[in-house]
């Protein structure tokens, strides 16, 4: 065991664990964010999507000892009470089916954004690769990934910032 | 086209809610009042499924797993518009796991709307009677001239009152007698037609939404469990000094195999959850069992282990399919004469299929609570899981733990997937054999390997067909010979041939055999069991036959179809060949069938019957030189009678077509010696967003029944595409997954 110290969603927390526990572990057992989810382990499902220093990263194959940076997970995206652009948008646009895989296609989507705000078509294919939707919400991701872009176009009516 | 009922602005005014996660944290209330389901409507509760505060919050109980087909929303929609609610006043809890109060509660086989819906709506009925009733009294009106709408009961006069004001006095009037009940006219429904997002889309988006696997109490430990890797074989020693000394762990131990925890009510799955022999690792964090599992060493004993090898399964269809074998399911007359008959053309096939497993996203676990009754009072147990039928746990308990089932507590969390894996337990008695033996409650998480593994499969298969056209390009003769799989003298669930299938409900000369290999792998419902296979082979012979008679596919088989008619007299359920040759006009419609496409490019079709809708497919597939594929559009058309929820219904069908894409591309489990050679998504790949297709869908929203879909859009997908690639390529595809046949799915 060894002592660690992370930023998580802002909040720094010391923990004492194994060095090679992957931080998917760490986030979900150690400091009780679910919203991360395991699929597979080994890096090929996405479920398990967070960002470290702003990239998204799968966090299943990632040992907490290599952690240096500021997490973000889903939980954290929201700023206060306001939704992610993305959040808004994936429920305007009725996304979800089961949802296990979420979480993670967010983290992945918002990570694009963030570099790419008005991705196209191939910009979220590429971003969006490391993703697995079992129930096959594909479509919907890439019409709400755009809705979410647009809310960023400063020439549209902006949805952001309105509070109601 | 995805319009949802939350409003932008709306939409920012819940978000402010969202951090507490307030949908989670509502306990049930306790005015729910408990009465029989089928009875309830005669009771003198408002009723189980409804409640409304003083405030007007309208809460809806949804009793049946919620597992991405949408019936948490769907089911709901049809009380809110029969009691003229207005949909955003209304808010969707799961009700507990109580078949007293509930009746059944489960989710499989597409029919959760069709065995629900007059249900849903009797409930909705008479509490809008009820509250009618209230308004009449508190107004001193007479109830003729009340009309609920938008969750108020507004007077003729234009006086009203809302639900809420209503609410006490409502839950005090009689319950209205069901066979009174009048109902709505469908041309006045503002909810149900509609398009309403998902209820927990927000706690979803949000990463709040609780499945089983984010179970978490006090004091809970982590548990995995390792099952013999070749089938049916037993735990006998393991380094268990070793793993008890790994960092993390607590406990190790060996669980003997019981297949007293098989034992079910319900037929389809009895046998089928017997506890596997094995090894539970528990410890501190699901890392430290996992990690431990990694480094486990156990010596099997595999007296009893599966031979299966896949290998092995192809070369004895093969000799099968050459030999007279096989049980006769059907034999008209003629049949041979029409075969050999020189005026006639005919065809010889071999098909084959894979088995294939579910990979939910969320792999399978439960939470296990076990209370050691003391002191005389009764052991107990606390269970938390996803499941497709909850009440089925409480049977394991009771029948592999002598625990009295009214001392079993169920738990239903979302669901990460189902598809039929969720509706046998076995993860949940794994769970509670490991609970009986570990103090305070203690969460079992699969690994993906295991799920993989110790999946139930879809099972595989193969169909050797022969069939005659006549002078006039008309299908004159159909012998289907069927080579599945049985297990104790059974055929599996999904295998075999199935009377129902087309053209068998249309034709008038046909012959059926089916032999069976005996096989140990254990296999289960897999979204929509038996069709997703028959359509393949079925629909891509009928292609081949229409190319061998010259025939426009399309107008083959509407020919098929003949007059328009119900193939079994007054069953409403079975195919009509009115809907299918509807279905089959409007996809061809649609998709501008027969249009000129790209060099490389082609359009392929399918009709498929199941699950009492009418499905009809049409896949525009471009292909390369080196077999890379991609399918560019698929274009549906649909009969389920009227859509409930609109945007729901369009998810399942880009949902199915989607799964159904997975498979046909790359899915395949082989078993070598019993072993099941696939360990994760790396050896079983799932579509990813670049290989989507373009999805179009349409509605006929015939004036039948609503039915389910959850399966039926799957089905057809597959041979609409491989008619597609032998349009384009000239290169017939009678195996599944197109991956092993040299064609990769981009
Ligand atoms: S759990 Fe990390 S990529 Fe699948
Ligand atoms: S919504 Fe179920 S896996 Fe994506």
């Amino acid at each position: 065991m060894t002592q660690f110290k992370i930023e998580v969603n802002g909040q720094t927390h010391e923990l004492d664990v194994s060095p090679e526990m992957p931080l998917l572990w760490v986030l979900r057992d150690k400091l009780k964010l679910k919203g991360t989810k395991y699929g597979c382990g080994i890096s090929q499902c996405g479920a398990c999507t967070v960002h470290v220093d702003g990239v998204a990263v799968r966090s299943c194959v990632l040992p907490i000892a290599a952690v240096t940076s500021a997490v973000t997970t889903i939980e954290g995206l929201a700023d206060g009470g306001d939704l992610h652009p993305l959040q808004s948008a994936w429920i305007e646009h009725d996304v979800p089916q089961c949802g296990y895989c979420q979480s993670g296609q967010i983290m992945s989507a918002a990570a694009l954004l963030s570099n790419t705000p008005q991705p196209s078509d191939e910009d979220i294919d590429a971003a969006m690769a490391g993703n697995y939707c079992r129930c096959g919400t594909y479509i919907r991701i890439r019409k709400a990934v755009h809705t979410a872009a647009s809310y960023y176009d400063a020439s549209a009516p902006s949805a952001i910032g309105d509070k109601g | 086209m995805n319009e949802v009922k939350l409003s932008r602005r709306k939409l920012f005014k819940a978000s402010a809610l969202a951090g507490g996660g307030f949908l989670l944290q509502m306990a049930l209330p306790i005015s729910v009042l408990a009465a029989e389901k089928d009875t309830l409507v005669r009771s003198k509760a408002l009723n189980v499924y409804v409640q409304i505060d003083a405030d007007g919050q309208i809460t809806i109980y949804s009793a049946h797993p919620e597992m991405g087909q949408g019936i948490m929303t769907s089911l709901p929609m049809i009380v809110a518009e029969e009691m003229g609610a207005n949909w955003e006043d209304v808010k969707v809890l799961q009700a507990p796991v109580d078949t007293a109060q509930f009746g059944f509660q489960g989710a499989g086989g597409s029919t959760s709307i069709p065995r629900n819906y007059q249900a849903m709506r009797e409930m909705g009925a008479s509490a809008r009677e009820m509250l009618i009733a209230a308004a009449a009294l508190l107004m001193e009106v007479d109830t003729q001239d009340l009309e609920a709408r938008n969750s108020e009961v507004v007077h003729a006069s234009g006086n009203r009152r809302t639900f809420g004001q209503l609410a006490a006095l409502a839950a005090q009037q009689e319950m209205p007698d069901p066979e009174m009940l009048s109902f709505k006219d469908p041309r006045a429904y503002t909810i149900i037609g509609t398009s309403v997002g998902g209820v927990d889309n927000l706690v979803i988006a949000t990463g709040q939404s609780q499945f089983g696997i984010d179970v978490d109490l006090p004091g809970m430990k982590y548990a995995t469990y390792s099952r013999c890797p070749r089938l049916g074989g037993k735990a006998v020693a393991f380094n268990e000094v070793e793993i008890k000394k790994l960092p993390g762990v607590t406990d190790a131990f060996i669980l003997q195999p019981d297949a007293r925890a098989g034992k079910a009510s319900m037929s389809f799955i009895q046998g089928m959850a017997s506890l596997r022999g094995g090894v539970a690792i528990i410890g501190n964090d699901t890392w430290s069992v996992i990690d431990a599992k990694n480094k486990l060493k156990v010596q099997w004993d595999e007296t009893a282990s599966s031979d299966d090898s896949w290998s092995g399964m192809v070369q004895q269809a093969q000799a099968l399919a050459r030999s007279d074998h096989g049980e006769v399911k059907r034999d008209d007359d003629q049949l041979e004469a029409a075969m050999s008959d020189p005026s006639h053309l005919a065809l010889e096939s071999f098909y084959e299929f894979p088995f294939v497993a579910h990979v939910c996203m969320e792999p399978m676990n439960c939470t296990a609570h076990f209370i050691k009754g003391r002191g005389g009072e009764p052991d107990s147990m606390e269970l938390w899981m996803g499941s497709q039928f909850p009440a089925q746990a409480k049977e394991i308990a009771s029948n592999m733990l002598g625990i009295a089932p009214e001392n079993v507590k169920v738990n239903l969390k979302r669901l990460g997937g189902g598809f039929g894996r969720r509706a046998i337990h076995d993860f949940a008695a794994e769970a509670m054999a490991i609970a009986y033996r570990v103090d305070g409650p203690v969460k079992l998480t699969w690994t993906r390997t295991d799920d993989i593994h110790h999946d139930f499969f879809r099972v595989g298969g193969f169909e050797n067909m022969r069939a005659a056209i006549d002078a006039n390009g008309k299908l004159a003769a159909w012998d289907q010979h069927y080579i599945g799989f049985a297990h104790d003298q059974k055929p599996v669930i999904g295998s075999g041939f199935r009377g129902n299938e087309l053209p068998m409900t249309v034709l008038e000369r046909a012959r059926v055999r089916q032999s069976m290999i005996a096989l140990d792998t254990p296999c289960g419902a897999w979204r929509a069991p038996g069709a997703n296979t028959n359509a393949f082979v079925e629909q891509s012979f009928i292609h081949e036959l229409a190319v061998l008679a010259q025939r426009d596919h399309v107008e083959f088989l509407i020919e098929l179809m003949g007059a328009r008619r119900w193939t079994a007299e007054g069953n409403v359920n079975a195919l009509n060949t009115g809907r299918a040759i509807d279905v089959i006009k409007m996809a061809a419609e649609k998709a501008a069938w027969g249009k000129p496409m790209p060099s490389g490019s082609a359009q392929g079709f399918a009709f498929y019957f199941c699950h009492a809708a009418h499905i009809a497919q049409v896949a525009e597939v471009s292909v390369d030189g080196s077999g890379n594929y991609h399918v560019d559009k698929v274009v549906v058309a649909v009969d389920v009678g009227p859509i409930i929820n609109r945007s729901g219904a369009l998810s399942q069908v880009e949902g199915s077509i989607i799964d159904g894409l997975s498979t046909m591309a790359g899915q395949q489990i082989t078993m070598e010696k019993g072993v099941i050679e696939q360990d994760n998504f790396h050896q079983y790949p799932v579509t990813r967003i670049a290989q989507t297709p373009k999805i179009e869908v349409h509605f006929i929203e015939s004036d039948h029944p609503s039915t389910g879909l959850g399966e039926p859009a799957l089905p057809p997908l597959a041979p609409a595409v491989t008619n597609a690639i032998f349009a384009a390529t000239g290169d017939r595809i009678r195996s599944m997954p197109l991956s092993a046949q040299g064609y990769q799915l981009v």
